[in-house]
C-alpha cells in the first residue's frame, strides 16, 4: 500500500497497464520527456520508449483521430488532452467516429480508446483551462464518461477505462491532482464502470455529486451531521451510462436529493438525474429535488472562480432548505 | 546570410495514356496485359454499378448516393496496387476501390439504402467504413499505419480524400503526423474539380494540391487521375515505399466529376455544359478501352460480353439488396457498446413494444 495523490495514481495505473498489455500506448502533447504538464505520464517514456509514449504535434483533433485509427486496428491508445479548453477539437472525432465505430460496422471494428484530460476549476489556471464539459460528451450515444473523485478511485477506474472495449472520456479533476493522498494498492485491480459509489451512508437526504465536488460534499455532510442531519453521499463516477438504480435506491430511502455539480446548470447532468428521479421515484420524495451547480456563465478568470464553484455554504444551505421545507 | 533551397518548385505528374488512349511514350507501359484487362473490367463494373444505383435512387429504392462517374480510375488504380492485408480508409465516393477490396455490391447498396450491415464487410474485414464527415478519415489512416509500424506488420494504410477536403484542418493535422512518424500511409487526393459546387480555384490558392505535402515533409506528386495505368503505377510505387519503411506519400489524382456531387445535387446549376462535354473526351474508361482496342487486346465481342456479365452481377446484387429483410429495432441498441448498459436495455424494450409487427 502506497500513499499517492490523484495524479500519481493516474501515473501508476498507466504504468501498470502498459506493462501488462503491449497494445496500450500513450499519445499527447508534452507527455514524453516532460511527463505531461501535470506529470501524469512522468517517467513513462523512459520506461516504455518513444514508440509507446508519443509526444505528438500540437493538434488535438489529430490526436483523437489517429487514436481512432489505432484503436480500430487493435491498439489501446490513451490520448492526453492537455487542458479542457483544448478538448473541443476532439469532439468531431469522438462524436463522429470513436463513439460510432462499433455500431456502424455491426461490431466488425471497435474503438477501445481512452481520452484523458484534466478538467474543472479551482487551480487559478488561465482562461480556457477550467471548464467542465462532461455533459457535452455524456450526451453522445456510444461514449462512456468517467470522472474519479479520489486517488484510489482514479487508479481503479482508469484501469477499467483502459480495459473497456469501447471509447471512454476520462476527465480528471485538476483541483484534486495534488489536494490529498490516499492509500492506493498498485495491484492492477480495476474498479467497475457504470456504477455509482456510496461514499457515506445517511438517512435524511442524498447528495449526488462527482469529481472535485465529492470532497466538498463530504465536508458539507460533516457540517450537517453536527447539525443533526444525516446525509448519504453518492459519487456518480461514471457519468454516462448513469447508474440510476443506486441513486434511486438512496433517494427512496432518504426521500430527499440534492445534486451538486461544477458544470453549468442548464442541460447539465444534474438535470438528467433530476428528471429520472421525477419519473421513477417522485412519490418517495418528501421535498423537490434541488441542484447546486455552477452558474450558466462563462467560467470566470481565477479571481471569481471561488464564487463560481458550488461552495460548502451553498451545499449545506440546499440540504438545510430541503429539510426545513424552505 | 544564406539561402536554402528547400524545394525545387516542381511537382511530378505521371501519365502514360493520353486522353485518346495513345501511349504518351514509346516505352512499354509499366503493367502487363493481364493487369490492364483487370483494371478495365474493374472500372467497367464500377460504372455499371453507378448507373444502376442512380436509377434505384431515382425510383425511390435507394437513399442519397454519391456517384463515382468519371473518376473510376482513381479508386480502381489505387486499390489494384494494394495487397489484401493492407487497409483501405475510404471517403464516401470510393466504391470503385472498395469493390476491388472485396466489398460486395449488395453491401454498398445496403449502406446507401440505410442499413448498417452494409459496413459490416463480409470480406475486407479490416477496411474502414465510409467516412461522410470530410477529411476526418485521414487521421484514422495515419493511426492505422502507426499501429502497423509499431507491431512491425507488413501492412500499409491507403486513404482517399477529395480536393475540398484538403482545406480541412484534419487533413493538415494528419499529414503532419504522417510525416513526423514516417507512417506507412498513402494519402490520395481525388481531385475531381469540385467541392459540391465550389470549384477547385476557390478552394485553394496553391498551384497544386499535391504540394501541401511539402510543408509536412511528405513526398508528393500528381498523377493523371483519368489514366488508370498512371494511378496504379503511382500507388504501387508509394505503397512499396511505405512498405519498405520509407514513409508516407501524398498523391494528387487529377480527374473530373462527370456526375452530380450526389443524387441530391444538380450540377447544372453551377457548371458550364461545354466544359463537361470536353471532360467526357478525357474520361478513364473510354481511354483505356481505346488503348486496348488499338493494341488488339480487346474486341467488340469481349466488350459486349463484359457489359452483359457486369449487368448480371449488378442485377443479382440489387435483387439480394431488395430481398434483405430489415433489421429489428434491437439492431439500434445491440452494437452501440460491446455490453449494452442496463439503461439502454430498458430503452431497447420500449422500442420493441412500439416496433411494427
Amino acid at each position: 500500500m502506497t500513499q499517492l495523490n490523484l495524479v500519481e495514481s493516474i501515473n501508476a495505473a498507466l504504468a501498470c497497464e502498459m506493462a501488462r498489455d503491449d497494445s496500450v500506448l500513450l499519445l499527447g502533447e508534452d507527455i514524453g520527456a516532460n511527463g505531461g504538464v501535470f506529470r501524469a505520464t512522468n517517467g513513462l517514456q523512459a520506461r516504455f520508449g518513444r514508440a509507446r509514449v508519443i509526444d505528438t504535434p500540437l493538434a488535438e483533433g489529430g490526436i483523437a483521430g489517429v487514436a481512432v485509427g489505432m484503436a480500430a486496428m487493435g491498439l489501446r491508445p490513451v490520448a492526453e488532452i492537455q487542458f479542457t479548453g483544448f478538448i473541443y477539437p476532439t469532439m468531431d472525432q469522438m462524436i463522429n467516429h470513436a463513439s460510432r465505430m462499433r455500431n456502424r460496422t455491426r461490431g466488425r471494428l471497435s474503438c477501445p480508446m481512452v481520452l484523458r484530460s484534466p478538467y474543472g476549476a479551482g487551480i487559478h489556471a488561465p482562461e480556457h483551462h477550467s471548464e467542465s464539459p462532461e455533459a457535452l460528451f455524456a450526451h453522445m450515444p456510444g461514449l462512456r464518461v468517467v470522472i474519479p473523485s479520489a486517488p484510489a478511485r482514479a487508479y481503479g477506474l482508469l484501469l477499467a477505462a483502459m480495459r473497456d472495449p469501447d471509447p471512454v472520456v476520462f476527465l480528471e479533476p485538476t483541483r484534486l491532482y495534488r489536494l490529498f493522498k490516499q492509500d492506493v494498492e498498485d495491484d492492477g485491480e480495476s474498479l467497475p464502470l457504470d456504477t455509482c459509489f456510496l461514499c457515506r451512508e445517511g438517512r435524511d437526504a442524498t447528495i449526488v455529486a462527482w469529481g472535485a465536488m465529492i470532497p466538498e460534499v463530504m465536508r458539507a455532510a460533516e457540517a450537517l451531521e453536527s447539525a443533526g442531519i444525516d446525509v448519504e453521499v453518492i459519487d456518480v463516477a461514471t457519468i454516462k451510462p448513469l447508474d440510476m438504480e443506486t441513486i434511486l435506491r438512496s433517494v427512496e430511502k432518504t426521500g430527499r436529493c440534492v445534486i451538486v455539480h461544477e458544470a453549468p446548470r442548464a442541460v447539465g447532468v444534474g438535470a438528467e438525474i433530476a428528471a429520472e428521479i421525477a419519473e421513477r421515484a417522485l412519490y418517495s420524495l418528501q421535498a423537490p429535488v434541488r441542484r447546486v451547480t455552477a452558474y450558466d456563465v462563462v467560467t470566470p478568470l481565477s479571481r471569481l472562480e471561488k464564487q463560481y464553484i458550488p461552495s460548502l455554504e451553498r451545499i449545506v444551505g440546499a440540504v438545510r432548505g430541503l429539510m426545513e421545507g424552505t | 546570410m544564406g539561402l536554402h533551397t528547400l524545394i525545387d518548385g516542381r511537382i511530378e505528374l505521371i501519365r502514360f495514356l493520353a486522353p485518346d488512349g495513345a501511349p504518351c511514350e514509346a516505352a512499354p507501359l509499366p503493367v502487363n496485359d493481364e493487369t490492364l484487362l483487370h483494371l478495365y473490367q474493374a472500372m467497367t463494373r464500377t460504372r455499371m454499378f453507378d448507373g444502376k444505383a442512380i436509377a434505384l435512387q431515382r425510383t425511390g429504392q435507394l437513399g442519397t448516393f454519391a456517384s463515382a462517374l468519371g473518376q473510376e480510375a482513381v479508386g480502381v488504380g489505387a486499390a489494384a496496387a494494394m495487397e489484401a492485408r493492407d487497409v483501405l480508409v475510404p471517403s464516401y465516393r470510393d466504391h470503385g476501390a472498395q469493390f476491388l477490396r472485396g466489398m460486395t455490391m449488395t453491401e454498398c447498396l445496403l449502406y446507401w439504402g440505410g442499413d448498417e450491415r452494409g459496413s459490416d464487410f463480409e470480406r475486407a474485414r479490416g477496411d474502414f467504413p465510409n467516412c461522410v464527415p470530410v477529411a476526418t478519415q485521414v487521421p484514422h489512416a495515419v493511426g492505422a499505419a502507426y499501429a502497423f509500424a509499431l507491431r512491425k506488420e507488413d501492412r500499409v494504410a491507403v486513404t482517399f480524400i477529395g480536393d475540398g477536403g484538403t482545406a480541412n484542418g484534419a487533413f493538415y493535422e494528419a499529414l503532419n503526423m504522417a510525416g513526423v512518424w514516417s507512417a506507412p500511409v498513402v494519402i490520395i487526393i481525388n481531385n475531381n474539380g469540385w467541392a459540391i459546387s465550389t470549384p477547385r480555384a476557390l478552394e485553394s490558392a496553391a498551384a497544386t494540391l499535391a504540394q501541401k505535402g511539402v510543408a509536412a515533409g511528405v513526398a508528393c506528386q500528381q498523377v493523371d487521375g483519368n489514366d488508370v495505368v498512371a494511378v496504379y503505377e503511382a500507388a504501387r510505387r508509394a505503397i512499396a515505399k511505405a512498405r519498405s519503411g520509407e514513409g508516407p506519400t501524398l498523391i494528387e489524382a487529377l480527374t473530373y466529376r462527370l456526375g452530380d456531387h450526389t443524387t441530391a445535387d444538380d450540377a447544372t446549376r453551377y457548371r458550364d455544359p461545354e466544359i463537361v462535354q470536353r471532360e467526357w473526351t478525357r474520361e478513364p474508361v473510354a481511354r483505356l478501352r481505346a488503348y486496348l482496342l488499338g493494341r488488339g487486346l480487346w474486341s467488340k465481342e469481349q466488350e459486349s460480353g463484359l457489359l452483359k456479365q457486369c449487368a448480371e452481377e449488378v442485377e443479382s446484387a440489387v435483387a439480394r439488396y431488395l430481398a434483405t429483410a430489415p433489421q429489428s429495432t434491437d439492431a439500434m441498441f445491440d452494437y452501440l457498446y460491446e455490453d449494452a448498459p442496463q439503461s439502454l436495455l430498458a430503452q431497447r424494450d420500449i422500442a420493441r413494444r412500439f416496433a411494427p409487427k
